[in-house]
């Protein structure tokens, strides 16, 4: 393979012209993952940060306002030590809140992907089957799926899938009705290569972005439906800490103790923020 | 004498529209020989590419093939199930596509798009492949494959995109490469390149070529044989020689004499009136009668077909689709005279 037997022209080798990078890091993507960082630190380092056990009641602790001398953010109604709870409770919602978003993300970007590639029968069967999800408010049919199921982890994760699948079967179905006009697709199918291998290689990784970028809120959206289920008493079951039975139990107390309902409050805004923020970046980063 | 490597007979392509259908491609016959390359020449809309793209199967929706006969080496394929023929017709067959940035996966490096057809449809193993894709970057031009087997397409130049679709098409060991204006997005030295390079495939490697483009500059360099599409038709044939020195439909007669001659000086450049027939419609007559100088009465009626001019001395048939054929020999002094007797 030397020079000679090459063909055309041969031009000067050219150096150093891989300095051209895709986007570089940008402010909403650092702010947003080193404040998702931080939450998910304090989630895995909970038994660092603090010495009380999430579950274990004192009564005659109870009701301490935050900043008690023992008790940062006070103590609840049975004298469980809010901060304790609240990392703990984070382990719990930020492991269903991403869990949850995975199944619905992946099945349904394959089923987007299917229905947009064959189109025809596919795409309207399939088409139909979204329209039947969509018709029904997403917190609707959670509640009723989880209320069939019983309360737990499994019956969330398995309600969310069967309705969350539905929004990233209808951005990728879009998106690879644009990307199989392109060119490269009829390029790929020129050369015979197997439609499996077209779908995944070629298509998959041009079509994901939006979807992936819709997860990341959509895992806000996920934490959001897991807080309310928790409030209505269809989350995760009792004494197990987590943000939405928090916010619940302090709703009794509203008038007199508000800060009881806010704190939880405030880690579900910081946690959607931090989400956002990375999504935002991510958005900003690919169309540079 | 041999079948041809690929033929085509009685193409018809449509497009359904909201009301009736477009009918794009009206019955288009063209044959390319082993290691010949053939040029498909007409304008914008004469149905040059769906005819290019439907031999692959990869018209655009919604426009479908109405019937035709396609022959690999003289055999009928077009009765083959869907998949065998897909694959019967992607072995014998690559293509190159007019824009390579798009025809290129932006999020794939540009070595692995080539490797790919070797590794995920010639069976090879990975080292093999790749070993045949810096072979492929070799052969169309080029300089230093190893480096540039990593990068990604927006990291290459536009001549450098083309060359590495060219590799691609290629990468299935094809033995004919159906280019759709494949210079079109280049400047007019990096076309020179990329031209030279599908000749020297010609020559070195017996890889045919089919050529698509508007552009007879570039076919003159590249082929040896063209097909002169208007309307969805076909409507001259023959060598490059023969087309050029003496036409023989006055679409060729026009087109050629709207290329400027650098040697005379002209008050404006001459033009073919009028525009192409809407091909949604019937065409009855010739479907070039509207804006031919040398209509007749005839012409606006009956449909002339493809037919042999000449004596048919030697194995390339020339042939025209026109009733004036018999009168080309005058069609010079016929506009010369016209336009004297206009001013």
């Amino acid at each position: 393979m030397s020079a000679a037997t090459s063909v055309g022209p041969v031009l000067p080798a050219v150096s150093g012209t891989r300095g051209r990078r895709r986007g570089r890091w940008n402010a909403p993507l650092v702010a947003g993952l080193v404040l998702f960082a931080l939450i998910v630190l304090c989630a895995l380092c909970a038994p660092l940060l603090t010495s009380y056990d999430p579950i274990q009641q004192s009564l005659k602790d109870a009701f301490l306002p935050p900043g008690s001398p023992h008790h940062l953010l006070g103590t609840d109604a049975l004298g469980r030590d809010v901060l304790s709870r609240l990392l703990y409770g984070a382990r719990v919602d930020l492991r269903v809140g991403v869990l949850a978003v995975i199944s619905p993300f992946v099945i349904g970007s394959l089923i987007g992907l299917i229905s947009g590639w064959f189109g025809g029968w596919v795409d309207a069967v399939i088409g139909r089957i979204v329209d039947m999800v969509i018709a029904f408010p997403f917190l609707v049919l959670v509640i009723a799926l989880v209320f069939a199921m019983g309360p737990g982890t499994t019956s969330i994760y398995t309600a969310i899938t069967l309705v969350g699948w539905v929004a990233y079967c209808r951005i990728v179905r879009g998106q690879v009705l644009v990307a199989k006009e392109q060119e490269y697709a009829m390029a790929a199918r020129a050369s015979g290569l197997p439609t499996w291998r077209i779908l995944l290689r070629h298509l998959l990784p041009n079509v994901i972005l939006q979807a992936f970028v819709f997860s990341m809120s959509d895992i806000v959206l996920t934490l959001l439906a897991i807080v309310t289920l928790g409030f209505l008493g269809l989350g995760v079951p009792p004494p197990t800490p987590d943000w939405g039975t928090m916010i619940q139990e302090g709703q009794q107390f509203i008038l007199t103790k508000w800060y009881m309902s806010t704190i939880p409050g405030l880690a579900v805004v910081l946690t959607g923020l931090a989400l956002a923020l990375i999504a935002d970046g991510i958005v900003e980063k690919a169309n540079k | 004498m041999t079948a041809p490597l690929l033929e085509v007979r009685d193409l018809h392509v449509d497009i359904p529209l909201s009301h009736g259908r477009l009918h794009a491609v009206r019955g288009v016959s063209l044959s390319v020989g082993v290691a010949e390359s053939v040029g498909l020449v007409g304008e914008s809309g004469s149905g040059k590419s769906l005819t290019l793209r439907a031999l692959l199967g990869l018209l655009p929706r919604p426009a479908r093939i109405v019937s035709g006969t396609v022959l690999i080496d003289g055999e009928d394929v077009t009765g083959l199930p869907a998949k065998q023929l897909h694959r019967r017709l992607t072995d014998t067959m690559g293509m190159v596509f007019q824009d390579a940035l798009t025809a290129l996966n932006p999020v794939m490096r540009v070595g692995d798009q080539i490797a790919e057809a070797p590794l995920r449809k010639l069976g090879k193993s990975r080292s093999e492949a790749k070993a045949i894709a810096i072979d492929l970057m070799t052969e169309v031009g080029i300089p230093d494959p190893e480096r540039r087997y990593r990068l990604y397409p927006h990291e290459l130049s536009g001549g450098m995109r083309q060359r590495i679709c060219i590799a691609i098409a290629l990468s299935t060991k094809p033995r004919l490469i159906l280019a759709d204006e494949p210079t079109t997005a280049l400047d007019v030295t990096i076309q020179a390149q990329v031209l030279g390079v599908l000749r020297r495939l010609k020559q070195e490697e017996n890889v045919g070529l089919l050529l698509v483009s508007h552009d007879l500059a570039v076919v003159s360099q590249t082929c040896s044989r063209l097909y002169v599409m208007y309307a969805g038709k076909v409507v001259e044939s023959g060598t490059l020689l023969d087309l050029v020195t003496a036409p023989k439909h006055p679409y060729t007669f026009s087109l050629l004499r709207s290329v400027p001659d650098p040697d005379h000086r002209v008050a404006r450049l001459l033009t073919i009136h009028g525009q192409p027939p809407d091909l949604s419609e019937a065409i009855g007559g010739c479907s070039f009668a509207p804006r031919c100088p040398f209509a007749e009465e005839a012409c606006h009626q009956r449909e002339p077909v493809l037919a042999p001019v000449g004596s048919a001395a030697g194995a390339v048939i020339r042939e025209s689709a026109c009733l004036r054929v018999d009168t080309a020999e005058r069609w010079t002094e016929m506009v010369s005279e016209e336009t004297v007797s206009q001013q």
